[in-house]
């Protein structure tokens, strides 16, 4: 191993030099759909494009997906009149990347008040997206007068309980969990005790080499637990998935971008495709933020992710609209 | 003279009434509380105001969304439930019994408030 370098190593599963922190801070640097490798102890950034060009090996098994959140179909007001027009940029913005996504997950917060039409509308625009196949879970704005009823009938098939779910894509492991239901009065995001035991379960037997992504609404570390952002018992969750060398954990809800490592976990969190709201304590309340009309794509955006079979950490990248 | 007192009596009292019914503010100080009493919670900026709202039984409490974003009204003993309230949208309960009844938004759960009725 390499002696210490300017960003030191704390995280080397690879035992290739690559220090996660500092393949986050490369995506930072590198912006759109850039892969991050360490040579010689110097961060490398390539473009997918370029990689499958690289002398040598190509990789093979590589995954490609999107992931967009909080599309909130119906929000009428300031902070976005036309989140219908939004929604569409976005996905355009998916169409046009230069490695086409497999598939989309959204994570929530579909529509704004649950109705029929606004979850036509989503499923309308999301007909125009080159990647066919969606996968879903619920935002506390999908769940309202009926407890998800109509949440599940659309976008559950084949899931569990509250519409929890799992699904493997070329050695990746997908889960979709529900944090959104059965919220207690001064609460934040909940799992539950059935759907717990469910992931135990579904994790059991899988290899620690298995790359994991899971995927929920409300964020599954507290970033913010005034403004319940959080889930009281992801703790539990995650200590399933200790043993596994890469795991990524895609939020949403807070319609904004955050990142965090611990150990092997990547957490990440979306913008949403509707409107920003505040930074963690800088307003008073969590709600809509209204920024210039010019401004506005500038804080809406999707997310790329790219996973190299081979390589632990999936690269994610998030693009604004603008 | 039994009788002019019984009727002056009777006399007082319909005039007692007639001036209630009239609405006049000269009303008998122990002027009972209006049939329908309701009391305003206004919903905004992700909190319910007044957060504590005491009413005497009978009352009818009136939750008004002013917020850019929907809220729900919901007791955490299961006493009411509103369903979803987009900015303008009223939700009204009438409590008959008195106690303490805690209520949060289930949507934004942070969100809490009670009503105490006397």
């Amino acid at each position: 191993m390499a002696g210490k370098t300017k960003d030191e190593l704390l995280y080397d599963h690879n035992n290739d030099g690559i220090d996660r922190r500092g393949f986050l801070k490369c995506m930072a640097w590198a912006g759109t759909g850039a892969f991050c490798i360490m040579q010689g102890g110097v961060l490398k950034s390539y473009s997918l494009s370029q990689m499958s060009q690289m002398g040598g090996k190509a990789p093979a098994g590589e995954l490609s997906f999107a992931q967009i959140s909080d599309s909130h179909m119906g929000f009428n007001k300031a902070a976005n009149p036309d989140v219908v027009g939004t929604m569409k940029a976005a996905i355009d913005k998916i169409n046009g990347l230069s490695t086409k996504p497999e598939f989309l997950l959204h994570t929530g917060d579909i529509s704004h008040l649950s109705k029929p039409e606004e979850f036509d509308t989503v499923d309308q625009i999301l007909k125009s997206a080159v990647a066919k196949d969606v996968f879903f879970v619920p935002g506390e704005h999908d769940m309202l007068n009926d407890d998800g009823k109509q949440y599940l009938e659309r976008y559950g098939k084949g899931s569990k309980g509250a519409g929890w779910y799992s699904f493997d894509k070329k050695g990746v492991h997908f889960i979709g969990l529900v944090n959104v239901l059965n919220l207690k009065a001064g609460g934040l995001g909940t799992l539950g005790p059935e759907q717990l035991e469910w992931m135990e379960n579904d994790v059991k037997h899988l290899k620690s080499s298995t790359p994991v992504v899971v995927f929920a609404h409300i964020p599954l570390w507290t970033v913010y637990p005034d403004w319940g952002w959080g889930t009281e018992d992801s703790a539990q969750a995650l200590a399933y998935l200790k043993k596994f060398g890469s795991v990524t954990v895609l939020n949403g809800h807070i319609h904004q971008t955050m990142q965090k490592v611990e150990g092997n976990v990547t957490f990440h969190t979306a913008a949403s495709t509707a409107f920003p709201q505040p930074q963690p304590g800088k307003a008073d309340s969590p709600g809509p933020m209204k920024v210039p009309a010019e401004q506005l794509k500038s804080v809406l955006g999707i997310t790329d992710v790219n996973y190299v079979r081979g390589q632990h950490a999936l690269a994610v990248v998030d693009s604004t609209l603008a | 003279m039994k009788m002019r007192v019984c009727m002056a009596g009777l006399l007082v009292t319909i005039v007692a009434m007639a001036v209630l019914l009239a609405g006049s503010p000269n009303a008998a100080a122990k002027a009972q509380q209006p049939v329908a009493a309701t009391a305003e919670v206004k919903i905004d900026n992700f909190s319910f105001g007044p957060g504590t709202v005491t009413v005497a039984v009978g009352t009818t409490v009136v939750w008004t969304n002013r917020d850019d974003i929907p809220h729900t009204v919901v007791s955490t003993e299961g006493v009411f439930k509103s369903k979803v309230l987009d900015t303008d949208e009223k939700f009204s309960y009438t409590f008959t019994k008195a106690g303490t009844f805690p209520y949060f938004c289930s949507i934004h759960p942070k969100m809490t408030g009670k009503v105490v009725v006397q």
